[in-house]
């Protein structure tokens, strides 16, 4: 079942804070993965894998790079989930 | 079924694009049983991406450069079969360093060649007391006959591991051990995205190739690997089989 970009942020953030230790809270939309969560780049492929296995989407590697953003992703998962 | 059977360990699935991940699924649809290896903060998303073979494998931590992993590979293994046929070899790394042939450093080129050429010997060692009569050591090249664009001190790595591939052939053979390798076009998997302009090799690779050139199919690799890990190539050892659609035999 689809779920809503609030619950997609919300998960998105659990996935973050299991990998990084970053409080939930700070993982938010307008947050860059990158310059403000400082997430380096073998952290941004576990939280996409991660993120594919608990939202049931593919994220091909070609789409990690426009996920520049929290909420690029989340946007990118509610698009595609099936 | 090629593999029927069988009990490989195989190192190198990281995403599902890796090539080692395509050999460990066709392994098990050929009838094997696998063992899966990675590391470090790796570790995580191989045992997720394993989830997505036929088959969930175990998966060991084995860092090839440490030695006190090698040293307990073999009785960690035993945990979990009783005996190899069969081991892949998809490991590499260079640092940042190493792909700017003029400047990179000593510790950039040695950094490079123990993770990716002196790692064969040390994974054959580690597991040859697993092995027996008919097993066979397989590993991923990128053809080191050529200075390639951008590839530099990982180029000359290569060498050495084609090279290391011959002396394993030599010292494993009386041990009825065969070493070869798969030498395969550029194909994007993270390895290769990892090393900067690899689109170099990207663009004119599919023109060169008499048979052609998909960068996204990793399975023509995949399936060279599985018929070298099979009981069909019972006499080769030391050998480099290119799956390449045919680049390393045209002139320019």
């Amino acid at each position: 079942m689809a779920q809503s970009e609030q619950e997609i942020l919300e998960g998105l953030a659990e996935i973050v804070n299991e990998e990084t230790g970053l409080p939930t809270d700070s993982v938010q939309a307008d947050k860059s993965f990158t310059e403000d969560l400082d997430i380096d780049s073998l952290s941004m492929m576990t939280i996409v894998v991660n993120a594919e296995e608990k939202f049931g989407v593919r994220i091909p590697d070609d789409e990690v790079k426009n996920l520049t953003t929290v909420g690029d992703a989340v946007s990118f998962i509610a698009k595609n989930q099936g | 079924m090629l593999l029927e059977g069988k009990k490989l360990l195989i190192t190198g699935v990281l995403m599902d694009s890796s090539i080692a991940f395509h050999v460990a699924r066709l392994a098990q649809e050929e009838g094997a049983e696998v063992v899966l290896t990675s590391f470090g903060r790796t570790m995580k998303i191989t045992q997720t991406i394993a989830r997505r073979l036929p088959t969930t494998p175990p998966v060991l931590e084995l860092d090839v450069t440490d030695q006190e992993h090698l040293d307990t590979l073999a009785d960690r293994l035993g945990e979990h079969v009783d005996h190899l046929d069969g081991v892949l070899h998809s490991i590499g790394f260079a640092p940042q360093g190493a792909f700017n042939f003029l400047e990179a450093t000593f510790e950039d080129v040695s950094t490079a060649m123990h993770a990716s050429a002196f790692s064969l010997k040390s994974l054959a060692v580690a597991a040859l007391p697993r092995m027996s009569a008919g097993g066979s050591i397989v590993g991923l090249t990128f053809d080191a006959k050529f200075a390639w664009p951008v590839y530099d001190w990982m180029g000359v790595a290569k060498a050495a591991f084609e090279s290391t591939n011959r002396y394993c052939a030599r010292d494993l053979g009386p041990k009825g051990v065969r070493c070869n390798l798969v030498s395969a076009g550029p194909i994007r998997t993270t390895a290769a995205k990892s090393i900067p302009g690899f689109e170099a090799f990207e663009n004119t690779w599919n023109q060169r190739a008499p048979l052609g050139w998909d960068v996204n199919d990793p399975v023509p690799a995949a399936k060279a690997c599985a018929a070298l890990l099979s009981d069909w190539f019972p006499a080769t050892t030391g050998e480099i089989v290119h799956v390449d659609g045919g680049v390393h035999v045209m002139g320019q």
